[in-house]
């Protein structure tokens, strides 16, 4: 017993050592258990306050370049709204869409939010909003941004959400090519921000550089059709059944402002009725 | 001693805050991505005793951990930084040194020799950090490119800030 103690007193330095990498590592390792315990990650108040208040002097700096990236938004959700006008209603309707519309019936909602804090130079990289439980976010609802899928949220607090965006190698998501409708998996390899993998294509389907990768509508998380990127490459290697695929982000994660988290109304319905499928 | 120790918590809080507010945002080609806050550990008197630099280590790990969401990876890395000060120090410094001077600085102790610690203990932190980041040694290379141009841009602002907060 003494001799014991001896040799824990001789070594300490280097017991404690290995005793605070191994809380370190198992934290690691661990990491999707303590995602969802708010005090060690940036949605806690506290540090999701410090991100808020430098974000309100930095974001000064960037304004022109928000307002024109919102513009083009802007401009491009009015020529998406004029094209379904003409294609479903009357041309003699004077009655506007909004009124026409029972918002009920929609699937999604979008909540606005602004980013405080967002990482893209890591290999885990996580994004943080100033809108929580207060706002009804809830766990496991897309956030998108003016260039198309962003995130997924997966930490709530009252007042901000986080979680990972698409630069992220713990994530991934159901995507499809645009015009064929054939779909796969969509996920960042950590090399290069600016572009991530498209996964499980198969070796007969027809593409070419250029075309747009949606989201498939097969998560409960992202609408059908929100563009993720374009097709930047593809390759078959030999022996492979899928294709090698390249896809140019169109988000563009260094310069990221404002975004919108997509509630699914459905969701709960959803839910419901997946479970009778499980409980059979 | 007081004021040593408001000191220690000051450049705590400043460098915690530079390095998530500043120095995470930064990229330059993806590759390079400097880790400032490690100048706290660098720093610490070299009569502390070792138990308090490991837990100084660790704690100051997690802090950065907790504001970047990488949960542990700092942790790690800071507390093995800790763990081969101790060490580094013996390696490279004769008795005199370690005698006569109270504070591991570039005011104290020289450009050569804070040159040398810096360079061994940053290259040693970001080896770490990175490879802990990946898990895995694919694109070995890749990482280890991040490795070297992160080190020098580290051990640059390292050198830099010892100018700027040197008293004479």
């Amino acid at each position: 017993m003494r001799s014991l103690l001896r040799f824990l007193a001789r070594n300490y330095f280097f017991l404690l050592f290995l005793l605070l990498e191994a809380v370190s590592i198992s934290l690691t390792v661990n990491y999707n258990n303590f995602q969802r315990v708010k005090f060690f990650n940036s949605s806690n108040s506290f540090t999701a306050s410090i991100y808020e208040q430098f974000n309100a002097i930095t974001s000064f700096f960037s304004l022109q370049q928000t307002n024109a990236e919102l513009a083009e938004e802007n401009s491009r959700l009015r020529t998406q709204l004029e094209h379904y006008k003409q294609t479903f209603l009357p041309n003699d309707s004077i009655a506007p869409v909004a009124e026409t519309a029972d918002t009920t019936l929609s699937q999604y909602d979008f909540i606005p939010a602004k980013v405080v804090n967002n990482s893209f130079t890591k290999q885990y990289n996580y994004i943080t909003i100033n809108k929580g439980s207060n706002d009804g976010i809830k766990i496991d609802m897309g956030i998108i941004g003016p260039g198309g899928v962003v995130g997924i949220v997966t930490s709530v607090s009252k007042h901000y959400s986080t979680g990972p965006t698409i630069l992220n190698k713990r994530w991934s998501v159901s995507a499809k090519i645009q015009h064929s409708n054939y779909f796969g998996t969509l996920a960042w390899n950590g090399l290069d921000p600016k572009y991530a993998r498209l996964n499980e294509i198969p070796f007969h389907v027809k593409m070419e550089i250029g075309d747009t990768i949606v989201t498939s509508g097969y998560s409960d998380v992202f609408p059908e059709g929100i563009p993720i990127g374009v097709i930047e490459e593809f390759d078959h290697a030999s022996g492979r059944n899928f294709f090698d695929i390249s896809v140019k982000l169109l988000t563009n994660f260094a310069n990221l402002s404002y975004v919108e988290i997509a509630k699914n109304n459905h969701l709960e319905e959803l839910i419901d009725l997946q479970k009778l499928n499980t409980y059979e | 001693m007081n004021s040593g120790i408001l000191k220690y918590v000051t450049s705590w809080v400043i460098l915690v805050l530079i390095q998530v507010l500043l120095l995470n945002h930064i990229q330059i080609s993806g590759l390079i991505n400097p880790y400032l806050y490690i100048l706290f550990i660098l720093t610490l008197p070299f009569s502390i005793p070792n138990y308090l630099l490991l837990i100084l280590g660790f704690l100051l790990g997690l802090n950065i951990d907790i504001f970047s969401n990488t949960l542990g990876i700092h942790a790690s890395a800071t507390t093995f930084l800790a763990f081969i000060r101790p060490y580094v120090i013996n390696l490279i410094s004769s008795r005199d040194v370690l005698e006569l001077n109270q504070t591991p600085r570039i005011s104290e102790l020289g450009f050569s020799w804070f040159f040398r610690y810096t360079a061994i203990m940053v290259l040693a932190h970001h080896f770490f950090l990175f490879y802990i980041e990946v898990f895995s040694f694919n694109g070995f290379l890749y990482t280890l490119l991040r490795t070297l141009f992160s080190s020098a841009l580290t051990i640059v602002l390292i050198i830099i800030s010892q100018y700027m907060t040197s008293k004479d």
